[in-house]
């Protein structure tokens, strides 16, 4: 029985049996969908679970199909507390059932019975693996005994093999994680990412805050992303609460996500090149981003727009002179722009770098389910903005970059033809801003009640998926951050290339540790 | 290259004057001596572990390198080993998976060393506060001489913070 839920994303729920499960997954696999995200709940205190075989915790996946989104949820037995694995049909569930089994403690299985990777993934030495933090018996600030903090990476084994151990802290200004390379010479044979180090509760923090309040804590899962999180945590709860913003405050959300995604890219567009050998990027890009970063300080009264967007609406508005600057930025933005792309295609040192540089084929990306700006450099136009194409951007329809080819020089080239594409959905935005309301009142969701928010954010898609509790509490909070499925990629496109090259390539992609360590 | 230069003359020397330091700031009152706070000046080396950031705390200390407020034009570089720095700059609530690393890489850095907390979360834990996953802020788990308040703080503040913690305390 397939329910919609009332929203702006369109998603159909449905509850299944393990077989069901199964085949659901295998359906849309064969169909050309891919799994979206997948996550575990303790459901243990509902007289319904308590009173019935059936059930005690559940496991959810979000599926992606051309017609929205299917949001399956299989119950779970206490005394089983395991469930088919999908990563055999979709290697990305991998991670996420590792981290569904670290907070709840409910295991994938493969049909033989073995679970497909039994290693902790969120979980390293802070607390055993016998206790499941997400597990509603838990206190939040339950102090928690450490655990074996051992690891077994996979042994490349051969003649003239060795392994390069790096992280959690890195030489740099970027965040912690762990990569352990085996390579022969120069060349990388396999790369094993272990993450997780970020973990720090941000589920089980959201079940101690109302409805409204999570909204701030959504916006801080990945800082760069705050923008896009933000709107998809208030997506769900505008949906649960049966309420739509105005025409004027969607566009001007619209007009903050395009904001993010341009500093994003300019950004990266900087290292990427400072990584390539050509640090005049660096100071070219990184000067273009301040300039942005500046005028969102001037005109929204953040450097990066946190909690701009709220539940209702938006907290900020725009003035006629706010416009007009705007408008001139984009055009002088748009024309430094074409400078520097002219520099950066002409150059033949840093071409040298980046073609065939970390590359990720079409084909290995579909296998892989990658997402957003990764996905759309390999070949496939994916956009949550021009399909299911969520208000605004029904409206206000972007012409979608791709590129074939895969590597470093296609995500360079999306990234600049991504950002003009959204200074001219900003010029778009600005010259129609209605008149109305800022912000709609949110009538008190019935405890139980579920609402998805599905939002391109410039990295890929953003889901929330988020369920009440009685007096307007937060029952359940899952973001998921498109680095989930794109991290695995990496892994992928780094296979024969040099050590050297690691920085470029893992820039190029620039996946959040923050938003898939949660 | 005709056209890189032509980009860099027409772009100009664009950098801003630094902020002051600031007492305020200061958690641990003079913690090294005035002679060692000479003797480092402005030259000062940084190593930056995020230990459990939301990542937007990085973003501004990103930007305290880029060409308007030009952290390295006052002789302050980041550095790619703890063994290299006079300074610690910590972002984030301290997550217990990071830990035993913030601590090792606190311990690997020659005396004197200072410390900075970076953000709301490096202050106190921020939104995140103290969980099962998190020990809250910087100052729980080494000791920080200057906490720079902010979600995330600007990178004026970030560079103000840095001065205070490398400026004489006076009075
Ligand atoms: S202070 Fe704010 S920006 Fe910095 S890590 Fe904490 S939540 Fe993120």
């Amino acid at each position: 029985m397939l329910e919609p839920l009332p929203g702006a994303a369109p998603v159909w729920r449905a509850r299944c049996d393990p077989g069901q499960w199964l085949a659901a997954c295998l359906a849309i696999a064969t169909a050309g969908g891919r799994l979206g995200s997948l996550w575990a709940s303790d459901e243990r205190d509902t007289g319904k679970e308590r009173a019935g075989a059936l059930g005690g915790y559940s496991v959810h996946a979000l599926m992606v199909t051309y017609d929205g989104l299917l949001w399956l949820d299989l119950p779970v037995s206490a005394q089983v507390a395991g469930y088919p694995d999908l990563s055999g049909i979709f290697p990305c569930a991998r991670r996420m059932q590792r981290a569904a089994f670290d907070l709840v403690g409910l295991r994938a299985l493969a049909p033989d019975g073995t679970p497909p990777d039994s290693r902790g993934w969120l979980r390293h030495g802070a607390w055993s693996a016998a206790i499941h933090p997400l597990r509603r018996d838990l206190a939040l600030t339950e102090q928690l005994a450490p655990g074996d903090p051992r690891y077994a990476f996979v042994a490349v084994e051969g003649e003239g093999v060795h392994e390069i151990a790096v992280g959690p802290v890195h030489a740099g200004i970027i965040e912690p994680g762990h990569f352990r390379f085996s390579i022969v010479g120069e060349r990388v044979l396999r790369l094993e990412q272990r993450l997780g180090y970020k973990h720090k509760g941000i589920e089980k923090r959201f079940e101690s805050m109302s409805l409204l309040e999570g909204a701030r804590l959504a916006g801080r899962v990945s800082g760069d992303s705050t923008v896009a999180y933000a709107w998809a945590y208030a997506m769900a709860l505008e949906g649960m609460a049966g309420v739509r913003p105005g025409s004027r405050a969607l566009r001007l959300r619209a007009l903050l996500l395009e904001r993010e995604r341009i500093a994003n890219h300019l950004g990266d567009l900087g290292f990427i090149g400072n990584d390539g050998g050509l640090a005049f990027g660096l100071a070219q890009f990184s000067r273009l981003k301040e300039d942005l970063l500046r005028s969102n300080a001037a005109l929204f009264g953040h450097r990066y727009m946190m909690d701009r967007i709220v539940p209702g609406g938006v907290a900020v508005d725009l003035e006629t002179a706010g416009r007009d600057r705007l408008l001139a930025e984009a055009d002088s933005l748009e024309a430094e722009l074409r400078t520097l792309r002219a520099i950066y295609y002409d150059h033949a040192g840093l071409q040298d770098r980046c073609i065939n540089c970390g590359r990720l084929s079409p084909k290995t990306a579909a296998a892989l389910g990658v997402v957003g700006l990764a996905a759309r450099a390999s070949g496939h136009a994916m956009d949550a903005r021009v399909h299911p194409g969520f208000a605004p951007y029904d409206e206000f329809v972007p012409k979608l970059a791709s590129h074939r080819n895969g590597d470093v020089a296609a995500r360079i080239v999306v990234r600049f033809e991504e950002i003009l594409e959204s200074l001219q959905l900003e010029r778009s935005l600005l010259q129609a801003l209605p008149k109305g309301e800022l912000q709609v009142t949110l009538a008190e969701p019935p405890p139980g009640a579920c609402g998805v928010g599905w939002v391109e954010g410039w990295r890929g898609e953003v889901l929330v998926a988020l369920q009440a509790g009685p007096a307007g509490r937060v029952r359940r909070c899952h973001p998921h951050d498109p680095s989930w499925q794109n991290w695995p990629a990496l892994e992928h496109a780094v296979l024969g290339n040099i050590v050297p090259d690691f920085p470029l390539i893992n820039k190029s992609f620039n996946l959040s540790y923050a938003g898939a360590d949660l | 290259m005709q056209k890189i230069l032509f980009q860099i003359a027409r772009t100009g020397i664009i950098s801003e004057p630094a902020s002051a330091a600031d007492e305020s700031l200061r958690r641990i009152p003079g913690r090294l001596n005035d002679e060692v706070l000479r003797l480092l000046g402005r030259a000062l080396a940084i190593r930056h572990v995020d230990a459990g950031s939301c990542n937007g705390c990085e973003l501004e200390i990103h930007a305290t390198n880029n060409p308007y407020y030009n952290l390295e034009g006052l002789g302050i570089k980041f550095v790619a080993s703890p063994r290299h720095a006079d300074m610690l700059l910590v972002t984030g609530p301290v997550s217990r998976n990071m830990e035993e690393a913030l601590r090792r890489t606190y311990e690997a850095m020659p005396e004197p060393k200072l410390v900075v907390a970076i953000g709301d979360c490096g202050c106190d834990g921020g939104i995140f506060g103290e969980n099962y996953a998190s020990c809250g802020r910087v100052a729980n788990v080494i000791p920080v001489d200057v906490a720079v308040p902010g979600c995330p703080p600007e990178p004026n503040a970030i560079i103000q913070g840095i001065l205070t913690a490398v400026s004489v305390a006076r009075g």
